[in-house]
């Protein structure tokens, strides 16, 4: 019966070797009151049905193909089948942390390249194992960065993603620090100045790259602001766009977090991802989560262990520098296998495919009457248009057409009903591009009639 | 596990590897202009971007990462996947982890299109099928718990654990008590408990277990104050142990004004047996990549529900599953109309991929096979502490439930301490347990086999401890040198602490 590995006989026999003649005296330290005498749910299904059962619930579902320009911190990237394959290996998948060293080579040795990986692509000096995701890991480094200024305000740019907003105060809640918001600039869509909002008191300025509405903000002159008050600056970055924009190490960022899901990951309706975290080296023993150091074993051989574990929960305990145990690990193994397929040539021949893209619907969108570009300047591969008539209609329409054009953005705020966010990637092809402009032509124009929308 | 020679490292790194012109996956022509007509390589690609970011500050160069065929990627991650050992390798009896056997159906449902290709954010009609997935596994795990609503999106128990702390704190807040800011925890918790109330914003008060390694009602009620927020435990203990008083521990602790938070990390051992929401707690997580057997990966993704009685319902975290029509049966959405809402701990929904395997396992186990797998559990685990006590010492020598800890007081006398017999474990090829936890125990193993070794593998893994105290006696040197087939050695941990080296560098 289901994955359960003794037989009756079994059974009969070790209840001998512990001297009981049945289960039930095993549970005897359980007060009678509490006792209950089984579970209240279906009887148990074959694999087959089970498979029957849940394919049906799959088959419910619309999933997204190449006509699709969902983003907004989740998106379509391809997953090679070397990828999906290596991970799917039992050694990698049903191992646990890697506590005992000798016998973990290969998830430690995995880490430390997606340790170096993160640290190549952020210009900073360590990263650690992983993050839930990029949200949670924007939280934490914003908590890290209050630790070392050893402030207790966090100011957040409007441009980061409401949800990532949430996050952040939902854990700031905790210790009842303060979250101050600072607003974008009306025309560039970019964090306006922040010198206005930035104090003494502020420990940390965080900032999306790019922003939530795909706006590419100017990482050195945030760093320049939050070190003119003495505060770090954190910068969540959609790794994709490390393959083009100068490293924000290099511009002056602290602390680098963001999400690998484009890297590798299925969306999976929005999990699990991994999320990074990199800082500059004084910043080392703050870090959050687990880190994997290379030594040497009793025979002089290279090797990588866990170390600096005494900033972590099992060793810390109350004092951890987070409560982190379990992370993303098998994600960022997707993500590190990912980066070595591409290499760097693929890596940027990806953010490339995907900037140009989104720069040709942009131009051609912003054609149709009805259908304006938000913000000037510059943008990477997601972009926000104002619809006549709202987003979510317009988005309606359209996928009466078979096309899901973006994420309405009335969604976050009523504020941005008329808002939608058009995220382009590697997936959609020229022809889909074209249809989408055509398509919306068609809806945005006053005489629109359709022939009715059949399945793609 | 592969074994490699002596004195030649297991595996270069992929950037060591790195062959300069290769590359391992290759992607479809732009179609446009600027990539699809720009300069071979890197330069030229960097140069079309900046003509469509003016002003931004670019890379003037690649970033360095590995160059690589596919086929030698695949040989890489290959190779060293042969120097890991799994639960699909041999017995992994971590304590509090339940290393259970992880369904292979599990992994094929998650990864179908109609799952994987969903975007957290399309349209509420394109998406009912993964709604009602998720709606019955949160029914199904409320059954099996006995609580009233329950969020899928915490990460990991310690996210779980968090949402439960804030939610408390909440609580407390709202009837005008924010300055319960205490939180008491057993000296036998995980030390997540700890880390968590921190992150809450609350002190730790520990209390001393009882001589018989239980929570004592009357250190409770000492330790009680109208600063305490609430109670953390875990029943069973991380000792194995059933919390026998546990509804005068809640009562309790209501009395005093005070929440209780289960930690759900040994919700095996009591699966159709006793349901945490009986036992009077407030709010518990479960850990999906625990008893219910989804893949640890390594270290991740898990997942954390997080379930709670009526008095904490309004402050889940946002946005919960609902169903238009309340039972009824009309379609599902996800609800963000929730005002006293603590927010949202996770982007998104939760990790769903996670939470798809955990359906499936509960379909194929159904009512019976849950409970039986809880009293397999406990069987093999009590099975195993009588075949080992009369060579080990058990502090707690009595019915355990799903695990149990041994000390190896004994061996430690004979100059062979817990972590040298973790060691020499690994010579057999099989995993240790946890070692030096709970920290009440000295020289603690503490030992979970789960519902889904066989007879012969816990027979394999007693033989195992019984030899290596044989070793102990007649030549400790065996134990003390271990491990010794593994594919490295002891490593150097002073040393990897001392002068950390975290990533790759290019050999200068």
């Amino acid at each position: 019966m289901g994955y359960l590995s003794l037989t009756e006989a079994d059974r009969l026999g070790m209840l001998a070797q512990i001297g009981v003649s049945s289960v039930e005296e095993l549970f005897s330290p359980i007060p009678p009151s509490l006792r209950i005498g089984g579970l209240r749910l279906p009887a148990a299904v074959s694999e087959l049905e089970t498979r029957a059962k849940v394919r049906t619930m799959a088959a419910r579902n619309r999933p997204c193909r190449s006509s699709s320009f969902l983003g907004a911190g989740c998106y379509a990237h391809s997953v090679p089948a070397a990828v999906s394959a290596l991970v799917a290996r039992a050694e990698f998948a049903t191992a646990y942390t890697p506590y005992q060293a000798e016998v973990s080579q290969g998830t430690l040795q995995a880490i430390f390249e997606f340790q170096s990986s993160i640290c190549e692509l952020t210009g900073l000096d360590a990263a650690n194992a992983s993050m839930y995701d990029g949200p949670s890991a924007a939280a934490e480094a914003a908590f890290m960065a209050l630790r070392e200024t050893k402030r207790e305000q966090i100011v957040c740019s409007a441009g980061v993603h409401p949800e990532i907003l949430q996050v952040v105060k939902t854990y700031a809640s905790g210790p009842s620090i303060a979250v101050e918001v600072l607003g974008l600039e009306v025309e560039t869509g970019r964090t306006a100045d922040p010198l206005a909002s930035l104090s003494r008191e502020t420990g940390v300025l965080l900032v999306q790259q790019p922003n939530f509405f795909g706006m590419v903000e100017d990482t050195a002159a945030l760093a320049a602001a939050a070190h003119s008050v003495g505060a770090l600056l954190v910068v969540i970055q959609n790794p994709v766009t490390l393959a083009l924009l100068q490293a924000p190490g290099e511009l002056g960022a602290d602390i680098v977090v963001g999400d690998v899901q484009p890297f590798g990951n299925t969306m999976s309706f929005g999990g699990p991802s991994a999320g990074y975290l990199a800082c500059r080296q004084p910043h080392l023993r703050q870090l959050p989560g687990r880190l994997v150091g290379q030594t040497v074993d009793a025979d002089g051989r290279t090797c990588y262990t866990l170390t600096l574990q005494a900033r972590e929960q099992h060793i810390r305990r109350s004092k951890a520098t987070s409560n982190i145990c379990s992370n993303e690990a098998l994600n960022a193994l997707a993500a590190t296998i990912y980066l070595a397929l591409l290499g760097p040539e693929g890596l940027t021949e990806l953010a490339s495919i995907c900037l140009e893209r989104a720069h040709y619907l942009q131009a051609g969108l912003s054609t149709v009457p009805g259908i304006d570009p938000v913000f000037t300047g510059p943008f990477f591969h997601e972009f926000a248009l104002r619809i006549t008539g709202g987003a979510s209609a317009f988005a309606s329409s359209m996928r009466r057409h078979g096309i899901d054009p973006g994420v309405p953005l009335g969604r976050f705020s009523p504020e941005w009903a008329d808002l939608l966010l058009v995220a382009v990637t590697e997936l959609n092809s020229r022809t889909d591009l074209d249809a989408y402009i055509e398509s919306a032509r068609a809806v945005q124009s006053p005489e629109e009639t359709y022939e009715g929308w059949s399945p793609s | 596990m592969r074994a490699v020679g002596a004195g030649s490292t297991p595996e270069a790194l992929t950037f060591d590897k790195s062959h300069s012109g290769s590359r391992g996956y290759d992607l479809p022509s732009s179609g446009l202009p600027r990539v699809g007509q720009a300069p071979q390589g890197a330069a030229g690609l960097l140069a079309a971007a900046a003509e469509l970011l003016p002003n931004v500050a670019m890379r003037t160069e690649p970033p360095v990462l590995p160059q690589l065929s596919e086929a030698q990627v695949v040989r890489h991650y290959t190779r060293l996947s042969q120097l890991n050992h799994g639960v699909d390798s041999g017995m992994y009896p971590l304590g509090s982890c339940t290393m259970k056997y992880n369904p292979k159906i599990n992994d094929e449902l998650a990864s179908l299109e109609g799952f994987s290709s969903l975007h957290p954010y399309q349209d509420e009609a394109d998406t009912q099928g993964i709604l009602e997935l998720l709606w019955e596994l949160e029914q199904a795990l409320l059954a099996i718990v006995g609580m009233k609503r329950i969020s899928l999106q915490p990460a990991a128990g310690a996210q779980g654990e968090l949402a439960g702390a804030l939610m408390i704190r909440a609580y407390h807040r709202d009837r005008g008590d924010a300055g319960r800011d205490v939180i008491l925890v057993p000296d036998s918790a995980h030390g997540t408990n700890l880390a968590t109330a921190s992150l809450a914003g609350c002190r730790v008060v520990e209390l001393r277990s009882s001589e018989r390694g239980l929570l004592d009602p009357s250190a409770l009620r000492t330790a009680l104050s109208d600063r305490t927020a609430a109670l953390m435990l875990t029943n069973p203990n991380t000792l194995g142990l059933f919390e026998e008083d546990i509804a005068e521990i809640t009562t309790l602790v209501h009395q005093a004004g005070g929440l209780v938070y289960y930690d759900g990390a040994n919700l095996n051992a009591i699966m159709g047996k006793t349901r945490p929401g009986d036992m009077g707690v407030d709010v518990m997580h479960m850990n999906l990549h625990k008893t219910f057997s989804t893949p640890h990966g390594g270290g991740g993704p898990g997942a954390g529900p997080v379930a709670v009685g009526d008095l904490l319902e309004p402050y889940l975290p946002c946005p919960l599953i609902s169903r238009r029509g309340g039972v009824a049966g009309g379609p599902f959405f996800l609800d963000y109309e929730r005002p006293r809402s603590i927010g949202r701990l996770k982007g998104f929904h939760g990790n769903l991929g996670v939470a798809i395997r955990a359906y499936s396992y509960i379909l194929r186990m159904g009512a019976e096979g849950l409970t039986r797998a809880s009293e397999d559990a406990v069987l093999s685990a009590n099975y195993m502490r009588a075949r080992l006590r009369d060579l080990y010492d058990v502090p707690y020598d009595r019915f355990n439930m799903h695990e149990f800890v041994i000390s190896a007081t004994r061996q430690k006398a004979r100059g062979v301490p817990a972590l040298n017999i973790a060691k020499r474990i690994l010579d057999h090829g099989v995993h240790a347990p946890t070692v030096y936890f709970p920290l009440i125990v000295p020289e603690a193993l503490m030992i979970e086999p789960t519902e889904t070794e066989d007879l012969e593998s816990l027979d394999a893994y007693i033989e195992v401890l019984r030899d290596i105290d044989r070793e102990t006696r007649d030549d400790p040197r065996l134990v003390m040198d271990a491990p010794c087939s593994t594919p490295v050695r002891r490593p150097d941990e002073v040393r990897a602490a001392r002068d950390p080296i975290l990533r790759w560098r290019p050999a200068s």
